[in-house]
C-alpha cells in the first residue's frame, strides 16, 4: 500500500475481541415441579402431564397438565359462568381496570418473565427483554383504555361481547400472543379459554399469577395446556363461542373446517412467506438491517419472516456480500445472554422440519451460504442460513420454513418485484426498501399483503393492525379493528360471520 | 290477428358479454327457458372477474362511484320491466335508492373504515381497507333484484369483482339486471351473473382457489358444506343478509392493510 | 491556481452502479441499529481490553482561547503517563491542540511516542482563504505537529459546491505532506446523515487519512449513529478499493461506557483489523479520567473517587 492509503503509525490490531459471558440472572424465576390447568381461578389438577424443556439445553424445566376433553369442558363452563356472573355487565370502566392493572404488573415483573420465556422458548434474552415483554404489557395498557369506548370504535353499532372466546396461540412469542389475544377479548367483555403453545406453556402459566394480583375475577381467564387435541377440544368444545387461533395454515385450514355451519365467529393469524424487496436506490445498510431483522429475528420463527429476499438485479453483488458480511457478526448461543442475536430453535420438531427444508434447497440447486459459527452441542440450534441462485418454483422459496433461512431471488423491474412477491398463496406481510417516496406507495398498493413495511421490517404495536390476506388468515389483531372479532356488532357480518 | 311478441333467450352474463351455459342446457323458470350454468361457465366467470379486478379495483374512489350511480340510473330507466320481474314497484325503487346509497359511500367508506395509528416510535403507520378480490355471491331468493343488489352492491363498492349466482326460483330479474349492467359503465366482468342450479353451482364456487370470498347469503342448507369447502382456500365466508344496508357491509369484503414508514431526515 | 479537479468516478450521482456510491442512509433505521449496538454487555476481561484499548486511542485534546504552553505542557505529561501510579496505563494516542500551542507540545512528546496533533485550516469555522489555509497547514507541520485535524468548508458543502470542497482537502492533504491528516466534517452543520455520508465520501476520495465528526465547538458533536454513518461510508470504500481510512469521533465522549459502545460500534461494524490508534481515535478530554477510573474500580473491585485521579 502506498502512504495514501495506510496511515503511518503501526501499531497492529489485535486477532480478535471476545466478549466475556454476560448472562441473564436466572433466580428471577421460580419453577414449580408441575403445573396444573388454571381454571376458575384456581389451579386443578391435571390428569395427564408432559416435560417442558429449555431448547437451549434440552434440560427439563418443569411437567405440565395435557389437558383432557374433560378438562377443557371444564375451563368453558367456568369462562361460562365468569361471563354470566358479571364479566359481560359490570361497567366497562371497572373492565378497564383491570386491564391496566395487568399492564403495570407485567411491567413491573417484566425481568422475570423475559427470563423465563428465553429459558423456555430458546429466544435470545435482548428479544424478550426489549420486544416482547414491553409490547405484551404495551398490549394490555392500549386495550385496557378501550373497554369503556367501545361504542365509539363501532358508532351506530350497538358493540356487545361474545361470551366465550376460544384462543390458541404459537410457541414463537408466547406471552406476547397470549396478550394478544386476551387483552382485546377482555376489553370487549368475553371471558377466556386460553391454550399456549405445547413447547412453551410456562409464561402463560405464570401470568395466572398476574391475574391473581390484578384481582381479575375468578374465571375471566382460564389457562389450560396441551397439544393439538387439546386445542381441538377447545374448537369443538359447545360453549366457545368464538375461536381465534395463531398458528400454521394447515391447522388454521382444519378449525375452519371444523367450525363450518356452527355459527361461531373465527379469526385466523397463519403462516406467510414475505418478499423483502430491495431496490438499487436503497439505503443500503439499512436495508441490509432490515433483512438481518427481516429473517433472523427470533430465529426466524416467525409468521411475518421477510424469508424471501427479493434484490433488484443491478445490485445483487453488494447486497449479498454485505448481508454475509453481516451473518458472520451474529452471535448465536445461549438464549440468556445479553449479548445473543440469535438463539436456539424452539424445538426438536422445528428443528428437523428446518434441516429438510435445507437439504431440499441444496438438492433443488440453490446455493448455500453459512457463517462460520459454532453452537453449543447440547440443544436445538441451526445457523443463520441464506441461499442464492433460488428459483421462484423452488421448494424454499414457496414454503413457510420457519427458520433462520432466506432465500435470495432477484428482480428487474418493480412489477416484476410486485408479481414475484405476490405469487404464492400467502399474503402476511411485505418489505419495500427504496428512497422513492412514490414507488414506496405505488408498491404498498400492489403487494396482497396485511402488513407493508416499507424501509424498515418486523415492527409490532397494539395500535396497529395485524393480519393477513388469502391463505395467512382473516381477522385482525391490534388497533380499533383488533376489537371487532370480539364483538357481536349490528349490521356487520364480516369475515367468519 | 294479434302479433305474437319475439320472445327474449336467457342467457348468462359473463365478462361483459351474454353467452349461453356452454353445457347448452336450460331450465324452466318463471315461465322462461333459463341458461343453466355449468361447471366450466362457473371456471369462465371467475376468470373473468380475476381479469376485471386490476381495472376495476385500481380506479379512483370517485369513478367508481360514478360507475355505481350510472347502475342505478339505467335501473331506473328500465323500472317498468323490473317491476314485472320482481315483487313491484317499491321493490325496484328501493333497489335503486340503495345502489345510489352505496354509490355515495365509495369515496368514503376508506375515511370510516381505515385508520392512522399512533405507533410508539419514529413511524408513520396507517391502515387502508382494499378489496378482497374476487366474491363469489349467493343471492338470496327473495326478494329476486333487492336481495341480489343488496348483496352485490357493497362488494363492488368496496371495488371486488362478482360472480353472483341469481335466485333459481325467480332468477328473470338477475338477467334483466345484467342487461342493465351490459348498458351502464361497469366494465366487463366485474360483475358476472349465473343462473341455474344452486346446489349444483354453489360448491364450485366454495372450492374455486381463486375466489378470495363467498357470501352465502342465499345457500339455504347447504351453508356448511360451502365453508367447510371455503376452508380449502382460507375463503373469507360472508354471512350476507338480503336486506343489509351498511358500510360495514362493504367492509366485510375488504381486507385490511397497514403501511410502516420510518420518520426521520 | 486553484482548479476544481474532476470528481472521482462514482461520486457523483449514478456514473458507477457499484459502490462506493453515494447512495443514503435511513436515519430511523440508522439510529436503531447504533442504539441496538450500544445495548451490548461488554464485562470484565472483555471491558478492561476495551478501557485500555481506549486510552491507546485518545487525542488528548484542548482547543481552547484560554490555552498557554503551561496548561499544554501539562496536557502532555498526562497524555504520556496518565496514571502516574500505574506505569502499565498505556500513553495516550496524540495530544491535539491549537497551531500556537505545537512547539510546545511537540517538545514535551518528543521520544514517548504520544504525536502531535494540531487543529487547521481556519478551525472551528473553516471560513478563511485557502491560501491562508495552506500556509497554516504548512506551518504546524514544519513546527512538527505529527497529524493535522482539518476543517471542511461547510458553507461550500452546503451550497452544493463539492467540488471546492474536495479541492481544498486535496490541497490541504498536499500541504500537510508527510503529516497525517484527518478532515473534520462538522457533523452537526450537515443537518442530514445523507450529507454526512456524502461529505464523508468526498473526504476520503480526496485523501483523508482520517474522517472525524466534530470540532468539538458545537453541541450536537459525536453520537453514535453518526459515527456509525461514516464508520458504513469507511466500510464502502474499503470495500471498493481495499483502503483503509481511519474514523476519529469527537465531543461529546466523556464516559468510560460511552467509549466502550463506540468500540463495540467499531469492531460489528468494520472489524477487529480496526482496533487499533492508526485507523481509531477518539477526540476527548475529560473521558480519560473516567476510563482510568473505570479500570481501577475493575481491578481493585470498588468504586472510585475523581480525587485519586489527576486533573491536567
Amino acid at each position: 500500500m502506498t502512504d495514501l492509503e495506510r496511515p503511518r503509525g503501526g501499531v497492529p490490531a489485535p486477532k480478535d475481541w471476545t466478549y466475556a459471558p454476560a448472562p441473564e440472572a436466572r433466580d428471577v424465576v421460580t419453577l414449580a415441579d408441575r403445573y396444573g390447568h388454571f381454571v376458575g381461578g384456581e389451579w386443578i389438577e391435571a390428569e395427564e402431564t408432559y416435560t417442558t424443556i429449555s431448547p437451549a439445553t434440552e434440560e427439563p424445566l418443569a411437567e405440565i397438565g395435557q389437558a383432557t376433553p374433560a378438562e377443557v369442558e371444564r375451563a368453558v363452563a367456568a369462562a361460562r359462568d365468569a361471563y354470566d356472573d358479571g364479566w359481560s355487565t359490570i361497567s366497562p370502566s371497572e373492565r378497564a381496570k383491570y386491564l391496566f392493572r395487568i399492564a403495570r404488573i407485567l411491567q413491573e415483573r417484566s425481568r422475570e418473565f423475559a427470563v423465563l420465556e428465553s429459558l423456555n422458548g430458546g429466544k435470545p434474552i435482548k428479544e424478550s427483554r426489549d420486544v416482547d415483554l414491553p409490547l405484551a404489557a404495551a398490549h394490555f395498557f392500549y386495550y385496557a383504555g378501550w373497554a369503556d369506548k367501545l361504542e365509539y370504535a363501532f358508532p351506530n353499532q350497538r358493540p356487545r361481547p361474545i361470551g366465550v372466546a376460544g384462543q390458541i396461540i404459537p410457541w414463537n412469542f408466547p406471552l406476547l400472543m397470549l396478550a394478544w389475544k386476551i387483552a382485546p377479548a377482555l376489553a370487549a367483555g368475553n371471558t377466556v379459554v386460553l391454550k399456549p403453545a405445547e413447547t412453551t406453556p410456562l409464561t402463560a402459566l405464570l401470568f395466572c399469577d398476574v391475574l391473581r394480583q390484578a384481582e381479575l375475577p375468578a374465571g375471566v381467564v382460564n389457562i389450560v395446556t396441551g397439544d393439538g387435541a387439546t386445542g381441538a377440544a377447545i374448537v369443538k368444545a359447545e360453549g366457545v363461542d368464538k375461536v381465534a387461533f395463531t398458528g400454521s395454515t394447515e391447522v388454521g385450514k382444519a378449525i375452519q373446517r371444523e367450525l363450518a355451519g356452527t355459527g361461531k365467529k373465527l379469526t385466523l393469524e397463519l403462516g406467510g412467506k414475505a418478499a423483502n424487496i430491495i431496490f438499487d436506490d436503497a439505503a443500503l445498510d439499512q436495508a441490509v438491517e432490515g433483512i438481518v431483522n427481516g429473517i433472523y429475528f427470533n430465529q426466524g420463527h416467525v409468521c411475518c419472516a421477510g424469508s424471501r429476499l427479493l434484490v433488484q438485479e443491478s445490485i445483487y453483488e453488494p447486497v449479498v456480500d454485505k448481508l454475509k458480511r453481516r451473518l458472520a457478526t451474529l452471535r448465536v448461543g445461549d438464549p440468556l445472554d445479553k449479548n445473543t442475536d440469535v438463539g436456539a430453535i424452539n424445538s426438536k420438531q422445528q428443528l428437523e422440519k428446518i434441516q429438510e427444508l435445507v437439504a431440499v434447497g441444496e438438492e433443488e440447486g440453490a446455493e448455500i451460504y453459512q457463517p462460520p459459527c459454532r453452537v453449543p452441542e447440547k440443544g436445538y440450534w441451526f445457523v443463520p442460513t441464506v441461499f442464492t441462485n433460488v428459483a421462484q418454483s423452488y421448494r424454499i422459496a414457496q414454503e413457510e420454513i420457519f427458520g433462520p433461512v432466506l432465500s435470495i431471488l432477484t428482480f428487474r423491474t418493480p412489477d416484476e418485484a410486485v408479481e414475484k412477491a405476490n405469487n404464492t398463496p400467502y399474503g402476511l406481510s411485505a418489505g419495500v426498501w427504496t428512497e422513492k417516496g412514490s414507488r414506496i406507495l405505488w408498491m404498498a398498493e400492489r403487494l396482497r399483503a396485511g402488513v407493508v413495511w416499507a424501509n424498515t421490517y418486523n415492527r409490532f404495536d397494539p395500535s396497529s393492525p395485524f393480519g393477513g390476506y388469502k391463505e395467512s388468515g382473516f381477522g385482525r389483531e391490534g388497533g380499533r379493528h383488533g376489537l371487532e372479532p370480539y364483538l357481536q356488532l349490528d349490521d356487520s357480518e364480516a369475515f367468519g360471520g | 290477428m294479434s302479433r305474437l311478441p319475439v320472445k327474449k333467450t336467457y342467457k348468462l352474463f359473463i365478462g361483459g358479454a351474454f353467452p349461453r351455459s356452454e353445457s347448452g342446457r336450460t331450465y324452466e323458470a318463471e315461465g322462461q327457458n333459463v341458461a343453466r350454468a355449468s361447471r366450466k361457465d362457473v371456471r369462465d366467470a371467475v376468470r373473468a372477474a380475476r381479469g376485471a379486478l386490476p381495472k376495476w379495483a385500481g380506479m379512483t374512489a370517485y369513478n367508481r362511484g360514478q360507475v355505481l350511480y350510472r347502475i342505478a340510473e339505467m335501473v331506473e330507466a328500465r323500472a317498468a320491466e323490473f317491476a314485472d320481474l320482481c315483487s313491484g314497484r317499491d321493490e325496484v325503487e328501493r333497489t335503486i335508492d340503495r345502489v345510489v346509497w352505496y354509490a355515495g359511500w365509495a369515496d368514503k367508506f376508506a375515511q370510516v373504515i381505515g385508520s392512522s395509528n399512533p405507533v410508539a416510535g419514529p413511524y408513520f403507520n396507517f391502515t387502508v381497507p382494499e378489496p378482497t378480490g374476487v366474491v363469489a355471491t349467493l343471492a338470496p331468493d327473495e326478494p329476486p333484484l333487492l336481495g341480489l343488489v343488496s348483496r352485490v352492491a357493497p362488494a363492488l363498492t368496496g371495488g371486488n369483482a362478482v360472480v353472483v349466482v341469481a335466485s333459481e326460483t325467480r332468477p328473470l330479474a338477475a338477467i334483466e339486471l345484467a342487461e342493465a349492467l351490459a348498458t351502464s359503465d361497469v366494465p366487463g366482468g366485474v360483475v358476472n351473473i349465473l343462473t341455474g342450479n344452486r346446489a349444483e353451482l354453489a360448491p364450485w364456487l366454495a372450492a374455486h382457489m381463486d375466489v378470495n370470498a363467498i357470501d352465502i347469503a342465499g345457500a339455504d342448507g347447504i351453508a356448511p358444506e360451502l365453508e367447510r369447502a371455503a376452508a380449502d382456500n382460507v375463503k373469507r365466508v360472508v354471512r350476507g343478509r338480503a336486506d343489509a344496508q351498511s358500510p360495514w357491509e362493504i367492509a366485510a369484503f375488504m381486507e385490511l392493510k397497514t403501511v410502516w414508514h420510518p420518520v426521520g431526515r | 491556481m486553484a482548479q476544481a479537479p474532476v470528481l472521482p468516478r462514482g461520486f457523483e450521482l449514478p456514473l458507477e452502479p457499484r459502490l462506493p456510491r453515494i447512495g443514503s442512509v435511513d436515519a430511523v433505521a440508522l439510529e436503531e441499529r447504533a442504539a441496538s449496538l450500544a445495548k451490548r454487555s461488554i464485562k470484565r476481561e472483555a471491558k478492561v481490553f476495551a478501557l485500555e484499548l481506549a486510552i491507546r486511542m485518545i487525542d488528548l485534546t484542548t482547543l481552547e482561547g484560554q490555552d498557554t504552553p503551561g496548561k499544554v505542557a501539562a496536557l502532555a505529561s498526562k497524555a504520556i503517563r496518565p496514571d502516574p501510579t500505574h506505569a502499565d496505563i498505556p500513553s495516550v494516542a496524540a495530544v491535539c491542540v491549537y497551531p500556537n500551542l505545537v512547539p510546545t507540545a511537540v517538545a514535551r512528546v518528543r521520544e514517548t511516542g504520544v504525536k502531535v496533533a494540531s487543529v487547521a485550516t481556519a478551525f472551528p469555522s473553516g471560513q478563511s482563504p485557502l491560501d491562508a489555509k495552506l500556509e497554516e497547514v504548512r506551518w504546524v507541520v514544519e513546527q512538527g505537529a505529527d497529524e493535522v485535524d482539518m476543517v471542511i468548508d461547510r458553507g461550500a458543502f452546503l451550497s452544493g459546491r463539492y467540488a471546492k470542497v474536495y479541492d481544498e482537502i486535496v490541497r490541504v492533504k498536499d500541504a500537510s505532506s508527510s503529516a497525517h491528516l484527518k478532515v473534520i466534517l462538522e457533523v452537526a452543520e450537515l443537518g442530514t446523515y445523507d450529507n454526512v455520508r456524502r461529505a464523508s465520501l468526498l473526504a476520503m476520495a480526496a485523501g483523508a487519512d482520517f474522517i472525524k465528526t466534530s470540532t468539538g465547538k458545537l453541541p450536537g458533536a459525536a453520537t453514535l449513529p453518526v459515527t456509525l454513518c461514516m464508520l458504513e461510508a469507511i466500510r464502502d470504500v474499503y470495500e471498493e478499493t481495499g483502503r483503509m481510512v481511519g474514523m476519529k469521533p469527537a465531543g461529546g465522549i466523556r464516559q468510560a461506557k460511552q467509549a466502550v459502545q463506540y468500540l463495540v460500534q467499531l469492531h460489528e461494524t468494520l472489524g477487529v483489523e480496526w482496533l487499533t490508534p492508526d485507523l481509531y481515535r477518539i477526540g476527548a478530554s475529560s473521558l480519560l479520567n473516567d476510563v482510568l477510573m473505570q479500570l481501577r474500580k475493575e481491578r481493585t473491585g470498588v468504586y472510585q473517587s475523581g480525587d485519586y485521579f489527576t486533573l491536567d
